[in-house]
């Protein structure tokens, strides 16, 4: 954790406006347009892209669910920090710069159909770094979903702690693991999603101790940045290394997720996780063509439709039971920006209650 | 004096105690001498010493954080195998993580001091150059903080009090530390130190460094001694990525307000004790005395509380710390 050099990361900037954009990993020349259409995925060699944290929501949960908490809590400069500027000042600046108040947005949605805390990190705002608006959100939200006796999913995205916070932010580390012991005391399931880049104090506290990690592919994720390393060490670093796919071999993630896919398999995740049919849950969203009728359900034994369209429920599991297969083999997901992510009218969609024993 | 005299000067933490040793050197002649010529020098030798009590109080009182960060790192100051040889009764160390190996950067083991047993875990530094090495200069890998926790979950069974001795520069940043999942390993350490239903005490007696330190770092009472400090990043680290240079050690020091002090004002400690005048290292004895009386006082005083009592405090500290909700007045 040596190293929270986030600023390294934050650097890379794409070329803002431009028509073409270039891939930061094979280099191929990307349009811009298509670029965001499958939510920064290079076509070319599958690079996921960092993501900002709205449209990380957009994606995630089903539309118009999600209902943002505590969205003014900000921080203020616990310890008089002057480095090139005062951190005061810095946060102003990337307030405005970013249009959040901090690195992290959290709340309550439902992820096809099912309740859950949501808690998505934002690089832009300072590396994604934590400091103590993170971890009190983080720890916020944890509470909250005790009280809704939910489970909660937080996406990862930082450089690690927030260094202009000194040793408070060092102790977010543990706020933050605290509030997941609450969410396990309460048999409330965690789920950590991991995303390019994660490293420091996020992945030496909450994002490391959920109950399901998942990474998206070629997602850097370790304790110590690599600069770090390979200064320490004197060496080169294998090829790979901290990558999603390495810490797979290694045994320290469950599952890599496509972008494309991560919507379709919380879903999944979540159905096992609140008692619900994972099968259902699992279908993908509408058809591009919007076929409204065609909604899949959320998977709950006790459909309660929201907008007072109530599907037919056999027909969706039916549905549901023709794609039973796993992810690997499972056949093309349709990608949520050409699906309706993009469209103006949000589209109906089965909401489902918990099923209280 | 060895490794800080090739520094430059403004990196060198430790210029300060060259006058305090140029003086004791003086002491220590006009002392040989008035021994083999039989002269009587004890006036001037008792002037001299008024003279470098007043001038090491002074020096000490007006530390600088990034003098006081070298302090911490002085190789003479109490280490954990210090205070296990000085302070302990009886200890009976415990190997391994039982999984992977058994990393000498973090030592555990059943103690026993005044009558009192508890389970020990601490970072280990090392006092020879072999030693060091084989401690990684006290920076652990994730063997290190999956034994600590192994034998922190033994002390729950044996309803054993745990007393954790930070000492670290950070955890290991190397290749067999990542994939054997260093920062899973702190993370749940973490976690779980927020279960363990028995009292924990940590201490920070010299280097706090960032996750490494706070991966034995959760417990119902945290305290610091005078000199040492507790920091999310290392001065260096910060320097070199914030001012793009760790010849700005000295600035980043004083910026991240990693003195004992400084987290006792933040409210992320809860207690500083008093070193001997001049530093740890100027009297192991009387810094281990200090340390011993300080554990058996919280000790004595968590053990009053009832289990609940106990893990709803400990949450409820960490969780208050760092609180964007405070008023504004409070903060200026
Ligand atoms: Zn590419």
């Amino acid at each position: 954790m040596s190293d929270m050099a986030w600023t390294r990361f934050g650097k890379k900037k794409d070329m803002p406006g431009g028509l073409w954009i270039k891939c930061e990993s094979c280099g191929a020349m990307l349009f811009r347009k298509d670029f965001e259409q499958k939510h920064r995925v290079c076509s070319s060699c599958g690079y996921h892209f960092t993501l900002a944290a709205r449209e990380r929501i957009e994606l995630t949960a089903d539309p118009d669910s999600f209902e943002e908490l505590w969205g003014d809590v900000k921080a203020y400069d616990v310890l008089g920090f002057v480095d090139k500027m005062p951190y005061g000042d810095k946060l102003k600046a990337t307030k405005k710069k970013t249009g959040e108040s901090d690195a992290v947005v959290t709340g309550f949605g439902t992820i096809k159909g099912i309740p859950c805390g949501l808690g998505v990190m934002n690089f832009a705002f300072l590396g994604g770094s934590m400091g103590m608006v993170v971890g009190e959100k983080l720890a916020m939200l944890c509470e909250a979903a005790v009280e809704r006796e939910v489970p909660v999913v937080l996406f990862a995205c930082s450089g690690g702690a927030r260094m202009h916070e000194g040793a408070v932010s060092l102790m977010q580390m543990a706020k933050t693991c605290g509030a997941l012991t609450r969410l396990n005391q309460a048999g409330q399931v965690s789920i950590s999603v991991l995303t390019h880049p994660t490293t420091g104090g996020v992945t030496a506290s909450f994002a490391s101790v959920c109950d399901l990690t998942v990474a998206e592919p070629g997602a850097l994720i370790g304790f110590a940045g690599p600069r770090v390393i390979a200064t320490t060490i004197k060496k080169e670093l294998p090829k790979g290394f901290q990558r999603s796919e390495f810490l797979l071999e290694k045994g320290q993630v469950d599952r890599i997720v496509a972008r494309s896919d991560m919507r379709d398999e919380l879903g999944r995740l979540l159905a096992y996780a609140t008692g619900r049919d994972p099968v259902a849950a699992f279908q993908p969203d509408d058809k591009p063509d919007g076929d409204k009728s065609e909604a899949p359900d959320g998977g709950s034994p006790e459909p309660e439709p929201a907008d007072g369209q109530p599907k037919a429920k056999a027909k969706a599991k039916a549905k549901a039971a023709s794609r039973a297969k796993t992810s690997e083999s499972g056949p093309e997901l349709v990608i949520e920006a050409e699906a309706g992510a993009v469209d103006a009218t949000p589209k109906p969609r089965a909401r489902r209650k918990k099923k209280k024993e | 004096m060895t490794q800080s005299s090739a520094k430059p000067a403004a990196q060198d933490g430790l210029a300060f105690e060259r006058p305090l040793k140029e003086l004791q050197s003086k002491i220590d002649e006009l002392r040989n001498l008035s021994k083999d010529s039989h002269l009587d020098l004890s006036d001037e030798i008792a002037t001299l010493e008024d003279r470098l009590q007043k001038q090491t109080a002074e020096v000490y009182s007006g530390l600088s954080p990034w003098e006081r960060v070298n302090v911490a790192r002085h190789a003479d100051r109490p280490m954990t195998s210090d205070y296990v040889q000085l302070m302990l009764d009886d200890f009976v160390e415990l190997h391994g993580d039982r999984v992977f190996g058994d990393d000498a950067a973090i030592v555990t083991g059943l103690a026993s001091m005044d009558g009192v047993r508890f389970l020990l875990v601490g970072h280990r530094k090392g006092k020879t150059v072999k030693d060091r090495l084989a401690c990684n200069f006290g920076c652990a890998h994730p063997e290190g903080y999956r034994k600590a926790l192994q034998k922190m979950q033994l002390a729950v069974k044996m309803k054993l009090p745990i007393v954790s001795f930070i000492n670290t520069p950070g955890a290991y940043p190397g290749i067999g530390a990542e994939e054997r999942g260093q920062a899973a390993a702190i993370a749940k350490n973490i976690l779980e130190m927020f279960e363990m239903p028995v009292p924990i005490i940590c201490l920070v007696i010299g280097e706090g460094g960032s996750g490494g330190a706070l991966g034995i770092g959760v417990g119902d009472r945290v305290g610091m001694l005078e000199n040492s400090y507790y920091s999310v990043i290392s001065p260096e680290g910060c320097a070199a990525i914030l001012w793009k240079s760790g010849d700005k050690a000295p600035e980043a020091a004083e910026a991240l307000k990693l003195t004992g002090s400084d987290l006792l004002r933040l409210g992320l400690v809860d207690k500083v004790l008093d070193e001997p005048l001049g530093g740890a290292h100027r009297d192991q004895k009387a810094t281990v005395h200090g340390v011993k009386a300080q554990i058996l006082s919280w000790l004595e005083e968590l053990g009053k509380l009832s289990t609940e009592e106990l893990l709803a405090q400990r949450y409820e500290k960490f969780r208050g710390m760092g609180n964007p909700h405070a008023p504004k007045k409070a903060r200026k």
